[in-house]
């Protein structure tokens, strides 16, 4: 344990209003706090630098998971455990359920939150893939009231969001269009559990008359910020599935990624295998 | 450079291994550390520090957690279970005596903090395949024994009955 | 009970602390509690070689609260006693590699101590600083000694250059293995008390308590009554904890001195991963000429060790490695040449196999290679060249054992159905992206210290009876997991012909029990379980003798034998020392002659599946067939050879450390990669049983067998999954996916 400890404060607020007062009150200066699977490695390693932080673990108004008939509306504070267990998220968003269960371990999922995840902003994070194929969006609420987000552009760069320092994530959208779509989840990390990804990929497609008719790719580890592969989907969209079809779209993904060389892989592993990945979705499909 | 100033010390209350126990910390301080010197429930162990290991698990509200990334000030009102408080009295629940019979500890130091998992995951899945059981004790890093015992204990324990508290 | 009839040898009797263990009772290091106790952190260096100029301690804190050690502090000797005298306790004027130990701080705020240690500055002037064996065997500096050399061995049989010139085929090659971390979940640690009244007394957690006893003598100049080393419950060492414990004990020491109170110093995982010595990283370089029926005529070998910054056990790794470097095959000429240096690494240390792991993974990886030029099978090759008894092995050993190592390749092909998967994996995998493979390995191990190492160790064991009839066993050897104290009461109890129950394991304390040795070597069930029963047999002699106890006794007559001889004679003690089996010879000059009294003998079988979406390799199965003389308690033995599996995987394949500068980059467990409970495959294991005269009931060494043939079995798997040559562990996806681009381009 490297951190000087007893600097560290954590204030439990009576309610969100609460919360987001203090927000209001000193932009920046309050974090919030929810599981703490991300905030307590930094604090035993010393690398903790902001010591203000809001207890939110709580907080009703961020908790639960209501379904309507056209979306289903995570509260932030929802962890990876309840993910797996929710029978419509199970049945119609099987690739946030298969992310949370590769998230950590069985302690992480207990403890993690889905909100913490996307602010903690990595871009190796397990879930926000499975976000973006699922064109998620993101209640922001402050002081000031809530706004919405779409999920996709959230991220602007390496740890850098579209949300102000008074604002928390209150509540993820999904809206449930993908049902039918043919749907993909693969995590390559060092090994089989409580691994930080080298590659992840999150797809879903439409296959219509054989033909994609519409898709949605996403991935993590091979850029600043998680993405969706826009000039892959491109060069996908609209088109049946063959040999020179999965040659361009693998060539197209070039241009949407940009690995590199870190502690845990090489950018030469992760393009090559992120094209794999790719090239994999691309001949299950039913085309 | 400067010590930081400290802030003050709350005041936990909260329930471990089925006692009402009360207690002064640094609100981040781990859980861990209360446990191990604040409350001298010195089971539960310290491997990693970062989460990895699982070396630290306990039961926070019925659920498996690592105590090391737990901060007291969110420990409060909660039903904490240690290693400690899985036995009764002298008699062991099955999944320790499992884990005796079948070779499950070596060094005995993830012991403790897999025993939990086991508890946790039998609770959940009274009869866990393969699978399962590897899933749920994939945060526990063994060193030791390769696992393969531990997975006997595991199926040993729910031939005879899972967890009893 | 009737005395003489083993009842425990050979069953799976409990773990004798296996109840402390699963209930959190075990008391480790860190669970102990001395009132009034201050934390020890220590200050490392930044760079890996440089002249200290001055210590600065930063402004803010409050430094008089603190103790602070420096070398000056050091009233004996600043070096840790081992082998050379070249390793300080805390750095004086140079450093020599990154996180060398400089500067010590005691207190009784913990948090507050890391604030002091981010507060003390170490200001250096830089040294050149070497990294890798090639920069240090091409003397690119200097960095120890005249030549980097800590120890270098030749060994000569037969006449290699007149064999190589009547070789048929000759196959060159090189490998490599990298550094490997211990990992045990306990990180190390020693709660020191120390002062001119008392002496110094320390708990930790540690392999060898006489180690860091003999340590502490010299760093205090103190004589040896006035030192006391208590092992307390270890949570894993591996190695890892064989020589490291008498660093840190020395700085807890030095601090509980300067202080006057206890003082407990517990490393967290990044400074354990960071400091303390790994597995010697290998370079091995192969030249080996055979008939063309694949007989082995000549094998030149060049074996390298990186050793680190001091020498520690490096003379000591080099000689087992390199005695294990021809491996359980008979060719009558061999050459080894072999070095361990230096680098500014943190200095290197033991790892279960010690050596053997690095030169066994070249040798088999090698032979495959050899046997393809011949065009042979692996198992074929092998199959031609085993040792067989009255063979000797590359020190001229001549192998006395009933070994048969055809047979024990028979059956480990079968377990694993080797022929038929094989067959069926070559058919199927073309066009398959998930490639099935199935490799084998066939090496041994030598149990105990190499050569005259056990007589010069003399080991001793005492045993001594209670009134009550209970039989207390004094050794040195510590229980780390691997079942020390419950096999010792297996052979006691079996010895005196009362239960298991009825013995007790004293704890490593010496203040209390004798030398026996190091916990190492694979040495404990055989060298010191064989004294454990000859000093139970000399209890039962002292009552024979004294006509309390007759032929044939019940436990009940053994209490009170015991009673009525203690109320008339005093204590009832007997002690049991090493001394080498007759006709053992061993030349140290030369390297020749019977380097081990006893060896185990393995084939093990790896079956992988070879993803080449994203070039992981899975392992499907796993077969671990060795001959270890006896089983003692089969679920313990298993258990070794399980776990010490898992660690081979290890090594093979996850574990890699990232060296920048000489300083381990990725030191800590989410970045430094050891398998978990969703990785391993089922690891079948297999025991066969020739009872060897050394060993307590035949019992042989098994607890560092398994590192040296699982990561050679492993990537014969991969290879034969893929076709690709890997001349280098960990096989890690990225550079398989590099091999199998380069193996296409050149295709191209």
């Amino acid at each position: 344990m490297r951190a000087y400890v007893p600097a560290y404060e954590l204030r439990t607020p009576a309610s969100i209003e609460e919360a987001l007062a203090w927000m209001a009150r000193e932009p920046g200066v309050w974090q919030p706090f929810a599981g703490g699977t991300d905030l307590m490695v930094l604090l035993e390693a010393g690398k903790l630098a902001h010591r203000r932080f809001l207890n939110i673990e709580k907080l009703p108004e961020l908790r639960g998971v209501a379904v309507a008939s056209e979306h289903v509306t995570l509260g932030a504070l929802t962890t990876y455990t309840e993910i797996q267990r929710h029978p419509i998220l199970f049945a119609e968003f099987p690739l946030l359920c298969r992310a949370a269960e590769e998230t950590g371990s069985v302690a992480t999922q207990n403890r993690g939150t889905l909100g913490g995840n996307i602010a903690n902003a990595s871009p190796a994070a397990d879930s926000p893939p499975a976000l973006l194929v699922y064109d998620a969006e993101l209640e922001l609420v402050s002081s000031a009231g809530p706004r919405w987000e779409p999920y996709n552009g959230f991220h602007t760069g390496y740890k850098k969001m579209q949300m102000r320092p008074d604002e928390l994530i209150a509540r993820i959208h999904l809206p449930r269009t993908k049902q039918g779509w043919a749907q993909h989840y693969r995590k390559v990390g060092a090994r089989k559990a409580q691994a930080i990804s080298k590659v992840c990929f999150a797809a879903a497609a439409q296959i219509e008359r054989r033909e994609i008719h519409d898709l949605r790719l996403a991935f993590a580890s091979v850029a600043p910020t998680v993405i969706r592969a826009a000039a892959a989907e491109s060069a996908l969209r609209g088109r049946r599935v063959t040999r020179e079809v999965i040659a361009a779209a693998r060539e197209a993904l070039l241009h949407d990624i940009a690995p590199i060389d870190d502690i845990r892989s090489t950018a030469r592993y992760r393009l090559r295998v992120a094209q794999n990945l790719l090239e994999d979705f691309l001949q299950c499909l039913p085309s | 450079m400067r010590v930081p100033e400290a802030v003050a010390k709350i005041e936990i209350a909260c329930t471990v291994n089925g006692k009402p126990r009360r207690f002064r910390a640094w609100p981040m301080e781990r859980l861990l550390d209360v446990l191990r010197r604040e409350l001298k429930l010195t089971g539960t162990k310290e491997g990693c520090g970062e989460g990895e290991c699982g070396a630290c698990s306990v039961l926070l509200d019925g659920a498996l957690v690592n105590s090391c990334l737990v901060p007291a000030a969110q420990a409060g009102g909660s039903e904490i279970r240690t290693i400690e408080g899985l036995a009764d009295g002298e008699q062991l629940a099955a999944i320790q005596e499992a884990f005796v019979s079948c070779g499950g500890a070596q060094c005995g130091i993830c012991t403790p903090g897999m025993v939990m998992a086991a508890a946790a995951l039998l609770d959940r899945h009274p009869q866990p395949n393969e699978e399962q059981i590897r899933s749920g004790l994939s945060g526990n890093l063994c060193r030791c024994t390769g696992y393969m015992k531990i997975f006997e204990a595991v199926v040993r324990a729910c031939q005879a009955g899972g967890v009893r508290r | 009970m009737v005395s003489g009839e083993p009842k425990f040898l050979g069953q799976s009797v409990p773990r004798k602390e296996g109840r402390d263990k699963v209930t959190g009772r075990a008391r480790y290091v860190d669970d102990l509690e001395f009132p009034g106790a201050l934390h020890g952190v220590t200050v490392r260096s930044q760079i890996p070689r440089g002249r200290i100029r001055k210590i600065e301690f930063g402004p803010g804190i409050p430094w008089n609260e603190f103790t602070v050690v420096t070398a000056k502090d050091i009233s004996g000797s600043n070096y840790v006693a081992l082998f050379d005298r070249d390793q300080p306790f805390l750095a004086g004027e140079v450093v020599n590699h990154p996180e060398e130990p400089v500067v010590l701080l005691a207190h009784p705020d913990p948090y507050l101590l890391e604030e002091a240690r981010r507060a003390v500055r170490i200001d250096c002037d830089p040294l050149p600083a070497i990294f890798t064996l090639e920069e240090s065997l091409a003397c690119k500096e200097i960095i120890w000694g005249k030549d980097n050399v800590f120890k270098s061995l030749h060994l000569e049989k037969g006449d290699v250059d007149a064999a190589f010139a009547k070789a048929d085929f000759i196959v060159e090659g090189e490998y490599r293995t990298a550094a490997q971390e211990q990992l045990y979940i306990e990180t190390q640690g020693v709660v020191a008390i120390a002062n001119p009244r008392e002496g110094v007394t320390v708990w930790g957690s540690l392999q060898c308590p006489y180690y860091v006893h003999r340590a502490l003598v010299t760093l205090f100049g103190l004589p040896p009554e006035k030192i006391r080393v208590v092992q307390a419950e270890t949570g894993g060492g591996f190695g890892g904890k064989e020589e490291y414990p008498s660093m840190i004990a020395g700085h807890a020491a030095l601090l509980a001195w300067k202080s006057g109170k206890p003082v407990k110093m517990i490393y967290d995982r990044a400074e354990d991963m960071a400091a303390t010595t790994k597995r010697h990283p290998s370079r091995t370089r192969h030249r080996t000429g055979v008939t063309r029926d694949g007989k082995l005529l000549a094998m030149e070998i060049d074996f390298a060790l990186d050793g680190g910054a001091y020498a520690t056990l490096s003379s000591v790794v080099l000689s087992r490695g390199t005695i294990h470097a021809a491996g359980p095959y008979s060719c009558p000429n061999v050459r080894i040449r072999s070095k361990v240096v230096a680098t500014n690494l943190p200095p290197q240390g033991a790892f279960r196999g010690f050596g053997a792991p690095q030169s066994v993974f070249a040798l088999e990886r090698h032979l495959d290679r050899v046997a393809q030029t011949v065009g042979l099978a692996p198992e074929e090759f092998r199959r031609r060249n085993f040792l067989k008894p009255g063979e000797t092995t590359v020190t001229g050993q001549v192998i006395r054992e009933p070994v048969d190592m055809n047979r024990l390749l028979d059956r480990a092909l079968r377990e694993s159905d080797f022929a038929a998967k094989r067959e069926r994996f070559a058919r199927e995998n073309p066009g398959r992206s998930q490639k099935k493979g199935i490799g084998i390995a066939s090496f041994f191990h030598g149990a105990g210290f190499t050569g005259s190492g056990e007589e010069y160790l003399a080991s001793i064991v005492q045993a001594e009876a209670t009134p009550e009839g209970r039989v207390r066993v004094l050794a040195a050897s510590t229980e780390m997991g691997q079942g020390t104290n419950t096999i010792f009461s297996q052979i006691a109890a079996d010895a005196l012909g009362i239960a298991c129950e009825q013995v007790e394991i004293a704890q490593p304390d010496t203040a209390a029990v004798p030398n026996s040795g190091p916990t190492v070597a694979s040495r404990t069930a055989m060298i010191v379980g064989k004294l454990a029963e000859s000093a139970a047999l000399g209890i039962k002699q002292s009552l024979v003798a004294a006509d309390l106890l007759g032929e044939r006794y019940t436990q009940k007559d053994f209490a009170r034998a015991c009673r009525e001889y203690i109320a008339a004679r005093g204590p009832l003690r007997a002690r049991s020392q090493y001394h080498p089996p007759p006709g053992v010879k061993w030349d140290d000059a030369t390297y020749t002659g019977d380097a081990y009294s006893a060896y185990a003998w393995a084939v093990y079988v790896a079956e992988v599946t070879v993803d080449t979406t994203t070039f992981e390799t899975r392992i499907d199965d796993f077969v671990a067939l060795q001959e270890v003389g006896k089983v003692i308690n089969p679920v313990l033995a298993a258990g070794q050879i399980e776990g010490g599996v898992a660690q081979a995987i290890g090594f093979a394949l996850y574990e890699n450390v990232i060296w920048q500068q000489g300083r381990m980059a990725n030191g800590q467990m989410t970045n430094y990669i050891m398998p978990t409970a969703a990785d391993l495959p089922r690891i079948r294991v297999f025991f066969e049983e020739t009872p060897c005269p050394h060993g307590p009931a035949g019992a042989k060494g098994l607890g560092e067998l398994p590192l040296d043939g699982g990561a050679p079995a492993i990537v014969s798997a991969i290879e034969n999954a893929t076709g690709i040559v890997l001349r280098e562990i960990p096989v890690l996806p990225e550079r398989l996916m590099e091999a199998f681009e380069e193996k296409a381009g050149a295709r191209a």
